[in-house]
């Protein structure tokens, strides 16, 4: 990421080039005078930077497609962010800046909707995201005992893996960024993780730790219910709206769970009450 | 009347056959025929037969979905909007995932109806962004209606226009909540307005708006093509219909059952092949972890909105969350409660600061450090949370934790035990 003073140019672009308000009156020194941080510090915090954006030149298409999708452009910022996270793995400053350029907000405003939502991502992430439900249920099934487990077995020297850290190097193959995650809503699956929002159902510990161990070689082992594994960037891309195969639709989805109800119904014959045809609409004019 | 069949396939009637998502098995099993029917009628019989049918809301709050319809304004000053709230995330809750995944043009095909009787042109799909499959399956769905002559501009020759849009979330809870799900479609953090006014009179943009959830739209071809009176075969006189019921946890067979609304936890439990390993029930939720606690005493309650209240809890999602007797009941709540916290989105004191405080307490109990007092701290604190809270978040974060003490008060207590104060000086040599 490349973060700069003011009056510098950098990656070829003149943005930021100029001089900023806050140099123009240069109470970068005065705020300097009264702060407890070192003058570096405070000079970050008081001075707008402006970050290269050229990283997104190869998204700008894609979001203006977002944008139309809405009647008003500020709608486009939750998929625009997803959209971001495609190019770097997490939303960074620049990431925040160009969503503020395409929509013409502060990125003040983008900001505070990106630290709101937990899929934003703060920090690059792996190659893969591995949520693990430890929800109450979820957890009372195992996920706890699974989170715990992974978090051991991710780490390194004797350090357990916490919350949303990363092992391996983001952006090389194998690595992984771990999360615990609230509930994904497949309790009947108990208990679920996801690599990349695709599920993972019924996992054991034994499970969990063969699938993250396949992860770090490299290997992406086929999903219980969804499409083949890609990785996070990718994952991002089709949250943004962007679906390149449309093999994926038919990635498997009928988990023998889901199907429970409707099977058993069809094994001893029992339907809902046969509908009677050609039903008239209410008469109004009657009423 | 005849009694119906203990499950009853509408919603889940095509689940089974190959590739249920597709439009083409879509079509062959009576698919966007209710469209065909509906477009015939006016926007006002629309409204007439959905309020004919009871069709209460699916998405836990169980308001009448055609009493809904019929506050959008007649005119058309402002553009109509119908929001489809696909966030499903209540814990313990995982119906409308399924539901999109197997059948997204059941939804599709009742959007359309119900967008043309509320006069809307737009409509959104808020989904969940952690189930990418499902947003898959939504998205190349509405891509096949729309090249089917479903979607977009003269639908079916009618005249009527209609766009779908389907709407990735990032992770929060509280989108879930009607007006923080309009503010997050809006591009902002995902936070509840106040109400009045209503969506209905000031939606997304300001303009008039009808959030429903996923079920209740997916029922609405089914009604349309059956008409009210079939509806009625199924449920109760005040809770009409078939339901997906969720059933998770310690049984021997977890999934999705539909039932009609009024089954009770006993059939259920037949249908899911009895608790698992034999070992008994010790409490469950009726709809998701914001609806209060029930335990064995509650076998019987036919679950409907009214059965489920008049026991003391609520229907909600029928999500039902079956715990056996190898869960403490003070580790449940806390985790639920540790859930609440993180995603109370800040916005009103009493949430945030709530589950604020009551995780820490509850997290000190389930450590072994609390004493008796902290009981009444933390049934004084939900009583300041309930009702006092800016949306329902507050309210479901304080039902783990009352229900729980009321059916599990020794539990607790004796979480305390050995903090307890001798009484007296020497007393307890």
């Amino acid at each position: 990421m490349t973060t700069s003073g003011p009056g510098q140019t950098y990656g070829g672009s003149s943005v930021g080039g100029g001089p900023t308000f806050q140099s123009t009156v240069d109470d970068s020194r005065e705020a300097a005078v009264a702060s407890m941080l070192p003058e570096e510090q405070t000079a970050k915090l008081v001075t707008e930077v402006r970050e290269d954006l050229a990283v997104f030149d190869g998204i700008v298409e894609k979001a203006r497609e977002i944008i139309a999708r809405y009647p008003q452009s500020r709608s486009a910022l939750l998929p625009m962010l997803h959209l971001v996270q495609s190019v770097q793995g997490y939303v960074s400053q620049a990431g925040i800046q160009f969503c503020a350029r395409e929509l013409d907000l502060a990125a003040a405003e983008v900001s505070a909707v990106a630290t709101f939502y937990t899929m934003y991502k703060r920090k690059p992430c792996g190659e893969h995201l591995v949520s693990v439900c430890t929800n109450t249920l979820c957890a009372a099934m195992g996920g706890d005992a699974i989170y715990k487990t992974l978090r051991e077995h991710l780490g390194e020297n004797g350090k357990p893996l916490g919350h949303e850290e990363t092992v391996g190097t983001p952006g090389e193959r194998g690595s992984i960024t771990l999360e615990h995650a609230e509930c994904l809503a497949a309790c009947d699956l108990a208990p679920v993780l996801q690599v990349n929002y695709e599920f993972y159902d019924n996992q054991t510990e034994e499970s969990a730790v063969e699938l993250v161990d396949a992860l770090r070689r490299g290997e992406r082992p086929a999903p219980t219910r969804g499409a083949p594994l890609t990785d996070f960037k990718d994952a991002s891309l089709q949250l943004a709206g962007f679906f390149d195969r449309e093999s994926d639709v038919d990635g498997p989805s009928a988990a023998t769970e889901t199907l429970r109800g409707a099977q058993l119904a069809n094994d001893r014959g029992w339907t809902a009450p046969a509908m009677p045809s050609n039903v008239a609409f209410p008469d109004l004019d009657k009423k | 009347m005849s009694t119906p069949d203990p499950v009853t396939p509408v919603l889940t009637k095509r689940w089974l056959s190959p590739r249920s998502w597709s439009i083409q098995t879509y079509e062959q099993l009576e698919g966007y025929t209710a469209l065909r029917k509906a477009l015939t009628a006016t926007p006002e019989q629309l409204v007439q037969v959905v309020k004919d049918s009871g069709l209460r809301g699916r998405g836990g709050a169980g308001f009448p979905a055609g009493l809904k319809w019929s506050f959008m304004p007649p005119n058309e000053d402002k553009p109509h909007y119908l929001v489809i709230n696909a966030d499903e995330g209540e814990p313990g809750t995982c119906k409308d995932i399924p539901l999109m995944m197997a059948d997204p043009h059941s939804l599709i095909e009742g959007c359309v109806i119900a967008s043309y009787a509320m006069r809307s042109h737009h409509c959104f799909i808020y989904v969940r962004g952690e189930v990418l499959h499902c947003i898959r399956r939504l998205n190349q769905a509405v891509k096949e209606a729309k090249a089917a002559g479903y979607l977009g501009t003269n639908i079916l020759g009618s005249g009527y226009d209609l766009e779908i849009t389907v709407h990735a979330g990032a992770g929060a809870y509280i989108c879930g909540e009607e007006t923080a799900l309009l503010d997050s479609l809006e591009g902002r953090r995902g936070q509840p307005r106040l109400k009045p006014p209503f969506p209905a009179a000031a939606g997304l943009y300001a303009a008039p708006t009808t959030v429903n959830n996923v079920e209740t739209i997916a029922s609405v071809p089914y009604i349309i093509n059956g008409g009210s009176e079939w509806f009625r075969k199924m449920g109760t006189e005040k809770s009409p219909g078939p339901k997906i019921y969720s059933i998770s946890g310690h049984v021997e067979k977890p999934g999705q059952y539909e039932a009609p609304l009024g089954t009770t936890l006993r059939q259920l439990l037949e249908l899911a092949g009895g608790m698992k390993d034999g070992i008994p029930l010790k409490f469950w939720t009726p709809g998701g972890s914001s609806t209060p606690m029930f335990t064995a005493e509650h076998l019987d309650v036919p679950l409907d909105f009214e059965g489920a209240a008049e026991a003391g809890s609520m229907l909600g999602t029928t999500a039902v969350q079956v715990f056996n007797e190898t869960v403490s009941v003070p580790w449940a709540v806390m985790k639920w409660t540790q859930f609440y916290k993180h995603e109370s989105c800040g916005k009103c004191t009493p949430c945030r600061e709530g589950t604020y405080w009551l995780t820490q307490i509850l997290e000190r109990m389930v450590d072994g450090n609390g004493t008796e007092s902290d009981i009444d701290t933390l049934l004084d604190i939900c009583d300041n949370v309930l009702g006092r809270s800016f949306c329902a978040l507050g309210d479901g974060a304080v039902s783990p934790i009352t229900s729980g003490i009321q059916y599990f008060r020794d539990e607790f207590l004796a979480l305390c035990e050995k903090n307890r104060k001798p009484a007296l000086a020497g007393a307890s040599r």
